[in-house]
């Protein structure tokens, strides 16, 4: 599998990064070849089917980008969404559903983006996933819908599958900009309180399937804006601002009380809101918010940073942007360490942000490499130089304390680990230097200790994980945990997966209250 | 309404002390801990101590010295403004015990977060040597609030305009050749007094604690910006802290990470002053 990525990788770059078309020129051509299409587009062949060209991705110009914030996947034209949904085989046994962690219908919301029913097609998707925008960008779909897709195996390559998350991202965002999002329906008042801790992806989903059960939901956030990680992480150019905002706004019209600059562990307690606030049920969503450093010589000097800090002074804080105050180190020559979405986002940060040089350093090789196949080649052609089976001994600095270089040692595969990936050995007396003056940090996060140090009866494991069963439900009664904060860091959709279940997980243990309660009162 | 200046008083020339409506942050903070605030939607988020709360009233105190553009801001804030965001309490509290003689540097303004602390030592059944240090009489802060709470106040002036002539750790160091030694210091203030009280204490073995004011973007554990040394382990100030064992804390360090803006900040501070004095004269 791992070599099929990497050949397939080849063919990627045709198609992603080595592509000389411009988004005009593949929006015409998709109209023409629509236009072809379209008089037999109900009784297409298979092998017809499989036979249209995969439609990509319109970006904006990489020398362009490489000066703004802006968004760089521009998005389909309607043409080439409906052109890219032809594509898809509509499978009876649907492989896609079982590669998607919230169980979309997607051979359904496809095919009414084919016929260009897209009211229909977001219909579709809604029913599992209050998030689609979002999604459809930041979803790792070629590890989950798309990697079992018929079309992709069919042409032996994984990312010539349909592009479910592209179509995702288009019916989504065609409901938003022609105005046509509703809120979701909300049951009669229960009666009953609900508190979301965390603002983000899992904290969002919850809020979203409790509120529409009737139940009062009060979202508690630390920071001063709700998003969680899609607010403070991801950056503008990956995920806008407004699509997130949007989403939050839908909560607040639904009924949610957003509550920010609340820290639970802090400002109030776990036990303070069972007890003195009296809510019926808890979900902890706080996420992996502790940045994991590599403890080596020089990590303290001025210019090493976490990539939490790095882009959220830039996203959350709008660093780069002249009239806000918040600071941020102005780099010429940067190392990110890291092979990830995070460290993607760092790198491509920081050519933004006016960086001469941006070297990406990583212990493995691209095949390894856990961020989305997009994001790489995005990196790539923003002019970020990839070290591969490279590591970082040490930072050096200068007589001020700050970033001066870093001592690099190189690395060959060896044996599988425990992961299943080849551990990366090094090579010694390899070690070579590198002039830098800034180093961004992007190896993952802990858990963040804030819940646990005030409650210590909440179980976690051995790197704090909290501790919660299938149905999210934590060591303590009614309270439940999702996302980051339960799997260690992972992914937006992840995190939602696991909203879903402890949503339905708190739906039906007030369901069952309030039952008991009624029967107590007849009796 | 939530985050609104009830009180303002300017305590020194660049000093400001305010009281804000803040309910949630006064029920539950306990000596020690500090909030964090953002003056506006374009402005820095800031860590500042907490010097008092009233949890009746619902009000908390800071007091602050204006030392870059977010102080400076928050300085032309009037009685009835609000403050965009305020978030707390955040690091964990003070461990308040029954120890015997405990001794509380207060430098400066940090004076201020020290006065919670010592009082609650001095309810604990303590007794509570202050010590106090400015570098004249104008900048000496909560005289009276700290002579009530003090079984020996000491004052010490760079300048010798009030108290003592000289710095806090001649005070500090003759205390602890007292018999018996005290059996706590405090000590808060410019990173430069928390070191050398360190440095003071360490030979006497008096155990000394210390409190970290870093820069910080969250103040809840995700940014790392706050990181320090201590014993060779990296810290987090927000989460960790804000309190130390001075004698493990790799102040050189410190005070250089707390630099990592200064062209930056001198340039926005410089650029506030400016403008400030451009509406001044308009």
């Amino acid at each position: 599998m791992q070599t099929q990525r990497a050949n397939s990788k080849k063919d990627l770059n045709k198609i992603l990064s080595m592509s000389e078309k411009t988004a005009q020129e593949l929006m015409s051509e998709a109209k023409e070849i629509f236009a072809k299409i379209l008089p037999r587009a109900s009784s297409l062949t298979p092998k017809e089917r499989i036979a249209i060209p995969a439609q990509e991705m319109p970006s904006q110009d990489p020398h362009e980008r490489r000066k703004n914030m802006s968004e760089v996947a521009i998005g389909y034209s309607p043409e080439q969404v409906r052109l890219e949904a032809m594509r898809c085989l509509q499978c009876k046994n649907a492989p896609c559903i079982k590669g998607c962690p919230v169980a979309i219908n997607i051979p359904g919301f496809i095919q009414a983006a084919a016929e260009g029913d897209f009211q229909k097609s977001i219909n579709i998707i809604k029913q599992n996933n209050v998030l689609p925008a979002i999604c459809g960008r930041v979803c790792p779909q070629e590890e989950q819908c798309q990697t079992n897709c018929t079309v992709g195996k069919a042409l032996k390559n994984k990312n010539l599958s349909v592009s479910i998350g592209r179509i995702e991202r288009f019916v989504a965002d065609w409901e938003r900009e022609n105005g046509k999002s509703e809120s979701p329906e909300v049951l009669p008042e229960t009666g009953k309180k609900v508190a979301i801790i965390g603002g983000g992806p899992a904290g969002i989903t919850v809020a979203a399937d409790v509120r529409r059960q009737g139940h009062a939901v009060t979202m508690l956030e630390a920071f001063h804006k709700p998003g969680g990680v899609m607010v403070y992480g991801i950056p503008e150019f990956r995920l806008p601002k407004k699509i997130v905002e949007q989403e939050i706004n839908t909560l607040k019209n639904m009924g949610v009380n957003v509550e920010t600059n609340f820290v639970v562990g802090r400002t109030r307690t776990l036990n303070d809101l069972l007890g003195k606030d009296g809510f019926d049920a808890i979900f902890i969503g706080t996420g992996a918010g502790l940045p994991k450093f590599m403890n080596i010589e020089g990590e303290n000097l001025v210019g090493v940073f976490s990539a939490n800090e790095y882009l959220t002074r830039s996203n959350l804080m709008r660093a780069f942007d002249p009239q806000a105050h918040t600071p941020i180190y102005p780099s010429q020559k940067v190392a990110v360490l890291g092979g990830g979405n995070v460290a993607m986002d760092a790198a491509r940060t920081a050519v933004r942000l006016g960086a001469k040089e941006v070297h990406l350093i990583y212990r493995r090789t691209e095949v390894e490499m856990p961020a989305r196949i997009e994001e790489v080649a995005h990196a790539k052609e923003e002019g970020i130089i990839f070290h591969l089976l490279t590591n970082v001994k040490r930072v050096l600095g200068n007589n001020d304390g700050r970033v001066q270089a870093v001592e690099c040692l190189k690395y060959e595969l060896g044996e599988p680990d425990a992961s299943g990936r080849r551990r990366p050995v090094e090579i010694k007396g390899s070690e070579f230097m590198m002039d830098l003056d800034t180093v961004i940090v992007a190896i993952g996060n802990e858990c963040n200790p804030l819940i646990k140090q005030t409650t210590p009866e909440l179980s976690v494991n051995k790197w704090g994980n909290i501790i919660a069963d299938d149905n999210g439900l934590t060591s303590m009664k009614k309270v439940y945990a999702g996302g980051d904060i339960v799997l260690g860091a992972a992914t937006v959709i992840l995190a939602m997966g696991q909203g879903r279940k402890a949503a339905e997980s708190i739906n039906a243990e007030l369901k069952r209250n309030s039952s008991n309660d009624s029967q107590k009162q007849a009796s | 309404m939530s985050n609104q200046i009830l009180q303002k008083k300017q305590l020194s020339d660049d000093v400001f002390q305010m009281r804000l409506s803040a309910p949630l942050i006064a029920s539950e903070r306990q000596p020690g801990q500090f909030i964090m605030l953002q003056v506006d939607a374009l402005g820095e988020r800031i860590p500042l101590t907490i010097a008092d709360a009233d949890e009746k009233q619902g009000t908390i105190d800071i007091i602050y010295q204006v030392v870059g553009k977010t102080t400076s801001l928050l300085s032309r804030l009037n009685v009835g403004d609000a403050i965009l965001n305020l978030v707390g309490p955040l690091g964990k509290p003070t461990h308040i015990e029954q120890l015997g003689t405990v001794v509380c540097v207060g430098g400066g303004i940090g004076v201020a977060p020290m006065h919670p602390i010592a009082k609650a030592m001095k309810q604990k059944g303590n007794h509570v040597i202050i010590i106090v240090g400015a570098r004249n009489e104008k900048l000496l802060i909560l005289q009276d609030e700290m002579r009530a709470i003090a079984d020996e106040l000491i004052v010490c002036t760079d300048d010798g305009s009030a108290g003592r002539k000289g710095l806090v750790t001649q005070p500090l160091k003759e205390i602890c050749e007292r018999t018996p030694k005290p059996n706590l210091v405090l000590a808060i203030g410019p990173p430069i007094m928390m070191k050398f009280c360190a440095e003071t204490t360490r030979p006497f073995q008096v155990p000394t604690v210390v409190s970290l004011n870093t820069i910080m973007v969250d103040g809840t554990g995700m940014c790392g910006g706050c990181r320090v040394s201590v014993g060779k382990e990296i810290k987090f100030v927000c989460v960790d802290g804000p309190e130390f064992d001075g004698h493990l804390v790799d102040f050189d360090n410190m005070m250089n990470r707390l630099k990592t803006y200064i062209p930056h900040e001198r340039g926005a501070h410089d650029q506030c002053k400016l403008n400030a004095q451009i509406q001044k004269k308009i």
